[in-house]
Formats: C-alpha cells, structure tokens, sequence
C-alpha cells in the first residue's frame, strides 16, 4: 500500500463502516468502494459539478475534495440514508412530483444540497434557491423543474 | 499544533499543510501539486472561533466561510467580511475552505486577500520554536506566495474594529454564481461628523500578480471630504492602481482597467451608505 495506511471508520448514513485505507482516498471513493453506496456520483473531479455532494456532519460537502481519514469518526449522509422504512423523504417526493430530473446523475447531489439549503433558510426566494445551488451542475440544463422541486419541498415542510 | 510545526519542520518544504482542501485537493489531482507530506490541521482545537478582542476581531485560521457569512458578530462589526464570504466559490465550497488556507494560498484572484488589505489586518502564525504577527501588506509577497515560511502555520486573521461612522463594501464582477472574479474591489472607511475620510483602505482583487493595495486612490480620499468627485478621482486612481493582465476566459486588461474604476466607486458609495447609516443610529 502506497503512503500510510490509516484504520478509519465513517458512519454512513447511521452505519459505522470500517477499513484500512490509504491516506490519499477521497471520500467519494469511500463511499462508493469501499461502502459500496453508489448515489454520491463522481461527475466532474474537479469541484465543480456538486454531483458528489453529501452531508458531512450535517454541512453539504464536495466528497470528492476531501480525503476518506478526514471523515474518521464522523457522520457522512448519502441519498440512500434521506428515505425512511421505505417512505421518500419530502425533497425527494418533490422532486419526483414536479419531474425535477431529466437524466438524473446530478440528482442525488442537487437533493442532499436542497436539504442542507432547507435547514439553512427553511423559507428560501426564488433567487436564493438559484444561487444555494450554484455549487450543482444539471448538464440536462433542467434548473426551471429543480428550482420548482425545491420550492414546493419548502412549502410542504413547513406544514 | 507543535507536532504539526514538528512534522513540517521534518518535511523541510515538501510538506504541506491541508486546511479546507478547496485548492490543495484540486491542485493535487491536477498534478500541480505533488507534496510527500500532509498535515491536516483540521482536528487542531481552537482554531475555528470568531473573538471580539481589545479592539480587533480575532478570527482563527480554520473558521469556515460559512461561518464568517453567517456570524453576527461579524455582520455587525466587519460587514466587508460577511459580504467577502457570501460570494466565495459555492456553498460547498464555503462549508469547507477556511480564510486562513485562502490567505496562505495567496491567489491573485482570492476573495480574501483585497478585503483584510482594506481593513489593514495582520496574520499570526506559529513555528517550532515561535511565533509571529505581520501586516497583511507584507503577508501578500507573490502570486501564490504568502510570508509564511514552510515550517509555520498561519493561526489567526486579525482586523481592527472599525470606530462608529465605518462603511465597508466588498464588490465583485463574476461571469456567474461561484466564478473567481474577473475584478473585485474591497473597500473599509470611516468618517468624521463632516464626512471628512480619517481612514481608508481599498483593496484590489483579480487585478494584479496578487491582491493590491489601492495606494493612490487611498491617498485621493485619506483627510478629504467624501462628495461624488473626490469619490470619482479616486475610482481613477484605483485604475492607475491595478495591474491586470489580458485573460482569454474573462476579459481584456483595458476591460479590467476600467472595471477597477466602476466597482470602486460602487463600493465606495456603498461603504457612504453605510457608514452615515451607522452614523444614524
């Protein structure tokens, strides 16, 4: 093993997940091999695209700028921990109710940062939808349907 | 922190200390950068707070951008650093990049660097067997060259706190949300009851081979009245000031040249407002 391995556990999505790793691993990476969860989506490696974006003990972070022993002994939510027993949660059911997806492979990234903006400002503009996801490219160019999501999960979490 | 100064003092110029990562993780992917060894400072405790302290505010090298964007003490004491933070890369990338690892990163085109040059901050940063405080002025040396020394870590940005009748405004032209800034200007002043400027300072962003003080258009307003034609001579000052180059991605520097001038005098009249609004109060 190249540099030095480092014994890390990430709990991911709730699940403590254990390994032997190098030190250079990104958190993607982990994630996706190593916890084999594969919703965070590698796009662009180079910070741009946001299609890698999880929670990081509750704060939306580019897992693919980050290396995996970062992360040690911390929470790391993905797409697949949003959903509970079987129930969508609201980001997700807007989404899905006002066709917030074309090709989907920036959807998991948009989502996670549209809950983190919700946390952040729970009664979001318009505008400061737009630019809460300026970190989060939609190459399908579908950002009327995604704001739109966005807006309506707002609208039925505050209920 | 002295196991840190430890490691890099071994690493002699091959370590490399990792803050946010925003530029670092990037550049080593690229392969612009190759370091043998990383410190990560992250888990170094202490330094993530915002202190008001005997007329500074402290802020520790590892405080987020996020944080700065979102603290009220900052809000109401500094606001050119709030508004400096807001328009940093993205909210991912503001979550995570640190000011300390932006100062150290010394970009030309860094958010950062023209608005703690405007507030006249200073950095403190701490070696092996010491530490030491410089002005910002001698901090900046070169493009992607801070003073701090291979073996150093930067621990602290300190800002004077400005005295009542203060305006700061940071303004900054973007080709969209999360670009760097093909020119930013940063502007901190206080005034007297007349209006008269008793302290100035006017940072240049993307404008040079490293973040510039505006020197001469800061000489145009220190001691006059502030009125619409001293703030016009010193917006052209500010465009004698910079020191752009032509870049095919955003703009020509005749372009940039003149965009110095206009996001001068915008943050100047803003840095009015709000300093009279102060004022107010």
């Amino acid at each position: 093993m190249k540099g030095s391995a480092h014994d890390v556990t990430v709990r991911i999505n709730g699940k403590p997940v254990r390994r032997k790793i190098e030190s250079r691993l990104l958190l993607v990476d982990y994630i996706r091999e190593v916890a084999g969860l594969t919703g965070a989506h590698v796009g662009c490696e180079t910070s741009n695209c946001g299609a890698c974006t999880v929670l990081l003990d509750g704060e939306s972070v580019k897992s693919c700028t980050m290396f995996a022993v970062q992360a040690d002994g911390r929470d790391v939510l993905t797409i697949e921990g949003l959903s509970k027993e079987g129930e969508l949660h609201p980001m997700q059911q807007a989404f899905w109710d006002n066709h917030g997806l074309q090709c989907g492979f920036c959807t998991p990234g948009m989502i996670i940062q549209a809950v983190w903006l919700l946390k952040e400002n729970p009664h979001p503009t318009e505008t400061e939808v737009r630019y809460g996801i300026c970190g989060n490219l939609c190459r399908c160019t579908g950002y009327q349907n995604i704001v739109k999501s966005i807006l309506a999960a707002a609208d039925v979490m505050k209920q | 922190m002295s196991e840190a100064t430890a490691l890099l003092k071994r690493g002699g110029g091959e370590a490399k200390v990792l803050a946010g990562g925003m530029s670092l993780i990037p550049a080593m992917k690229l392969r612009l950068s190759s370091p043998a060894t990383i410190v990560d400072i992250n888990r170094i405790e202490g330094l993530d707070q915002i202190k008001e302290s005997k007329g500074r505010l402290l802020i520790g090298s590892m405080v987020r951008h996020h944080a700065l964007e979102t603290s009220e003490l900052v809000r109401t004491k500094a606001r050119l650093l709030s508004e400096t933070a807001e328009c940093i890369g993205d909210p991912q990338i503001r979550n995570r990049g640190t000011i300390g690892g932006a100062m150290v990163h010394c970009d030309p085109s860094g958010d950062w660097g023209g608005s703690i040059l405007a507030m006249r901050g200073s950095l403190r940063m701490v070696g092996p067997s010491k530490e030491r405080s410089v002005p910002v002025d001698d901090f900046l040396v070169d493009t992607f060259a801070s003073a701090v020394a291979p073996d150093e870590i930067l621990v602290e940005v300190s800002v004077p706190l400005p005295p009542p009748r203060s305006g700061g405004a940071y303004q900054k032209l973007e080709r969209r949300a999360g670009d760097f800034p093909t020119a930013a200007v940063a502007v901190q002043l206080s005034l007297d009851a007349n209006d008269v400027c008793t302290l100035i300072g006017i940072g240049l962003t993307a404008l040079g081979p490293k973040n510039l003080r505006a020197k001469r258009a800061e000489e145009a307003l220190s001691g006059r009245k502030l009125t619409e034609d001293t703030i016009l001579d010193a917006s052209a000052a500010a465009s004698g000031d910079s020191e752009p180059t032509d870049d095919p991605l955003r703009g020509s520097a005749k372009y940039k040249k003149e965009m110095a001038a206009v996001l001068t005098r915008r943050a100047l009249n803003m840095a009015v407002r709000r300093a009279r609004g102060r004022g107010d109060k």
